[in-house]
């Protein structure tokens, strides 16, 4: 088994495409990331396991600088994309959100048409000329959503009309649509029935053949399930990162190792 | 021991041994007993509020319905040409010279005429049968001919209004007792009044110049109307929507999207709630000190007016729109912001369209208020003036002096007639439907688009 995952990696030797270095991030006076190093790598599965209010959303929403919105939030050190500080006073981070997709923990479609959804994105960056390219880009999105088949003969009907597991895939089409490079997903499965669980893994797998994807997941199974990396975090710190068979079968860390076998959680 | 195969209904053999769940004990008798009477105490607390709603409406409604009708005379006119235009010519300006008083031997005549047609007895002198009706009689027939000239020389069909004391004896407040110390009508006046009323000529009709007219003199209950202050409180709602909902939703928006978290925003944020609390006579003196003696804009104009309501409702829409801000989740701002939305499009299109409702709702009770609003009117002239015509043109009526229905309403329960007193009443039902239906919208927009989570 070893030698095989060896060729996989020897296959796709991948670009590193998020470079975080020395990460710090403090909520107030909270130090609630201390000194994070993790590379995300292209068209890769990223997982982010870690015991609860250990900060691993908290580092999820500093790639696409969602913590601007809180205003005690302070982040320091480097997040490079493609070798760009993110962080840099040039950079606006409504450009940078539209390379980075997000897809949160709660499926928040917004009270409108499942079409405009999914147009929203598109729309307001001015991806489609005209009606027929919209259209296309909605469609295209939705296939690879997973969800088309399911809403194709209704898309005016209202998002929020959706079952927990349509509307997941719907947000995750919505992110889709604006055509992102990287795809961050904060536990998009935790309100989800097992079943819908399946749907979405299955179509973050389907995913990384285009994107890379950073999940945030409380699963551990489902990390191993879908993820090529995972990184353990643990009170702020990165204790381990690597690629998701070793440090499920052979962690470094005593501390990955107990809250793998569940002591510590 | 219990016997597993008993039937339900029967007794026990024995007690359990904490006591029986079919008996109660004195802590759970005492715990019901309390809140029964609660219970009693709600419902009595109800019935005395309803109780005193329903005699208010009923107060409101037996007082205030009797302005909405008026005792009408009908009587042929002849406009006699020797009279009205003595040249002969019909020239405007020749037959303007002819004053209200010119008129009222015309309608003695008529009077006479109709009398002698009906063959009604009575000893009263022309003159004396001519004052029962209103001294608006004259204008009426004035407004009448001057408009119409050709119809000089002819005999026209009028409806005059009568005055005050005879409305009151048809409508059964004034009665020949209370009538022995008046002057301004004799017992065998109400008798040819009863003869006019038998012979089908005078009777109670709705008038439609209550809610549209304007309000009159002391003289002339009888003419006064509504409907001129109603356009002022109406152009001054015009000013305060204009101004406030704008002023107000810009603000709460900036507070509560944009605004960072810090020592000034959080005395702003006090203050707006101290400013709601504010009395409102104290908004009427800051408009006087500031819009009228430094502005120098014009007294007693609605423009004013509306520029005092909006310093007073500008508080009650900046709060209701925050609220209605805040209730948007936070998830459909994340929702845009992750799809690459900015701040402002991530506002504007998805949390102000939610939030829609509520602020619309918030707007339209803060109108309301402002409707019913009068101390802060008191202080600009809007009281006490009497507003004789429509205002004339848009223009005018945002700067021309009027008045406003609450102040119309305090206006005419001051003055001395009891003919105004019931007009009192019937301006605050027509306030009142006002003030219930943009209520009513409120409730309706509310319920029909609330959006649950």
């Amino acid at each position: 088994m070893n030698d095989m995952t060896r060729v996989e990696r020897a296959v796709d030797s991948k670009a590193i495409k998020i470079a975080a270095n020395k990460v710090q991030v403090y909520y107030g006076d909270t130090h609630a990331i201390k000194d994070v190093n993790v590379e995300i790598e292209e068209k890769t599965v990223t997982a982010f396991i870690g015991p609860s209010g250990c900060g691993k959303s908290t580092f999820l929403r500093c790639l696409n600088r969602m913590n601007d919105t809180i205003d005690i939030c302070r982040v320091e050190g480097d997040i490079l994309l493609d070798g760009e500080d993110i962080y840099d006073k040039r950079v606006d981070p409504v450009q940078l959100r539209a390379k980075v997709g997000m897809v949160f923990q709660k499926p928040n479609p917004f009270p409108k048409s499942i079409y405009d959804n999914v147009a929203y994105g598109p729309r307001i960056h001015g991806l489609a000329k005209n009606k027929a390219e919209l259209d296309e880009i909605v469609e295209k999105s939705l296939r690879r959503g997973a969800i088309w088949d399911e809403v194709k003969d209704r898309l005016d009907a209202p998002g929020t009309g959706l079952s927990g597991g349509q509307q997941q895939r719907l947000c995750i089409a919505r992110a889709i649509a604006t055509a992102p490079e990287v795809l961050l997903m904060d536990e998009p499965c935790s309100a989800l029935d097992p079943i819908a669980t399946a749907q979405v893994e299955e179509l973050i797998d389907e995913l990384r053949s285009r994107y890379s994807v950073v999940i945030v997941t409380h699963s551990m199974q489902q990390a191993a399930r879908v993820s090529q990396k995972t990184a353990f975090f643990h009170l702020g710190n990165l204790v381990e990162f690597g690629e998701t068979g070793q440090i499920f079968t052979n962690p470094e860390d005593p501390r990955t190792e107990s809250y793998i076998t569940g002591r510590i959680g | 021991m219990t016997d597993i195969s008993q039937t339900p209904g029967a007794a026990p053999a024995a007690k359990p041994k904490g006591g029986s769940l079919f008996e109660k004990d004195a802590r759970t008798k005492r715990r019901n007993a309390a809140e029964g009477r609660f219970k009693l105490y709600g419902i009595a607390a109800i019935g005395i509020g309803l109780l005193m709603l329903i005699i208010l409406v009923t107060n409101i409604v037996t007082a205030g319905t009797g302005a909405f009708q008026q005792t009408f005379l009908e009587l042929n006119v002849e406009l006699k040409a020797d009279k009205l235009d003595k040249k002969g010519d019909r020239n405007i300006e020749d037959i303007k010279k002819v004053s209200t008083f010119g008129y009222a031997p015309l309608i003695a005549s008529a009077l006479e005429a109709e009398v002698q047609k009906l063959g009604i007895q009575t000893d009263l002198k022309p003159k004396e049968m001519g004052k029962i009706l209103s001294k608006s009689s004259q204008a009426q027939l004035r407004n009448y001919v001057i408009a119409n000239p050709d119809e000089i020389g002819k005999t026209v069909s009028f409806r005059f209004l009568v005055n005050s004391r005879v409305d009151g004896y048809i409508k059964g407040r004034v009665t020949r007792e209370s009538i022995a110390n008046d002057k301004s009508i004799t017992a065998a006046q109400l008798d040819f009044v009863d003869q006019l009323r038998d012979a089908g000529v005078l009777y109670k009709a709705f008038n439609p110049d209550f809610i549209f007219g304007s309000d009159a003199s002391d003289q002339r209950p009888e003419a006064a109307g509504i409907g001129v202050s109603m356009l002022g409180s109406l152009f001054m709602m015009f000013v305060v929507l204009a101004l406030a909902l704008p002023i107000g939703v810009a603000a709460s928006i900036y507070l509560e999207e944009f605004a960072p978290q810090n020592r000034l925003t959080d005395i702003i944020e006090v203050n707006i709630s101290n400013l709601a609390a504010v009395p409102s006579i104290v908004f009427g003196i800051l408009g006087l000190a500031v819009f009228i003696n430094y502005m120098h804009l014009p007294t007693s104009a609605p423009l004013v007016g509306g520029l005092v309501l909006t310093l007073m409702t500008l508080p009650t829409i900046i709060i209701s729109t925050r609220a209605s801000l805040k209730a948007v989740p936070p998830s459909i701002r994340d929702a845009a912001l992750g799809v690459g939305a900015s701040k402002m499009q991530a506002v504007f299109h998805h949390v102000l369209p939610l939030a829609a409702p509520g602020i619309l709702t918030g707007t339209i009770i803060g109108l309301a208020q402002a409707l019913g609003e009068t101390a802060p009117l008191l202080l600009i002239g809007m009281v006490g003036f009497i507003a004789s015509n429509p205002p004339d043109g848009i223009v005018a009526g945002f700067l021309s002096p009027n008045s406003a229905m609450p102040a119309q309403i305090y206006e005419w329960s001051k003055r001395a007639d009891p003919a105004f007193y019931e007009r009192a009443w019937g301006g605050i039902i027509i306030l009142l439907i006002f003030l219930v239906t943009m209520n009513t919208i409120a409730v309706i927009l509310r319920r029909r688009f609330e959006r649950r989570w």
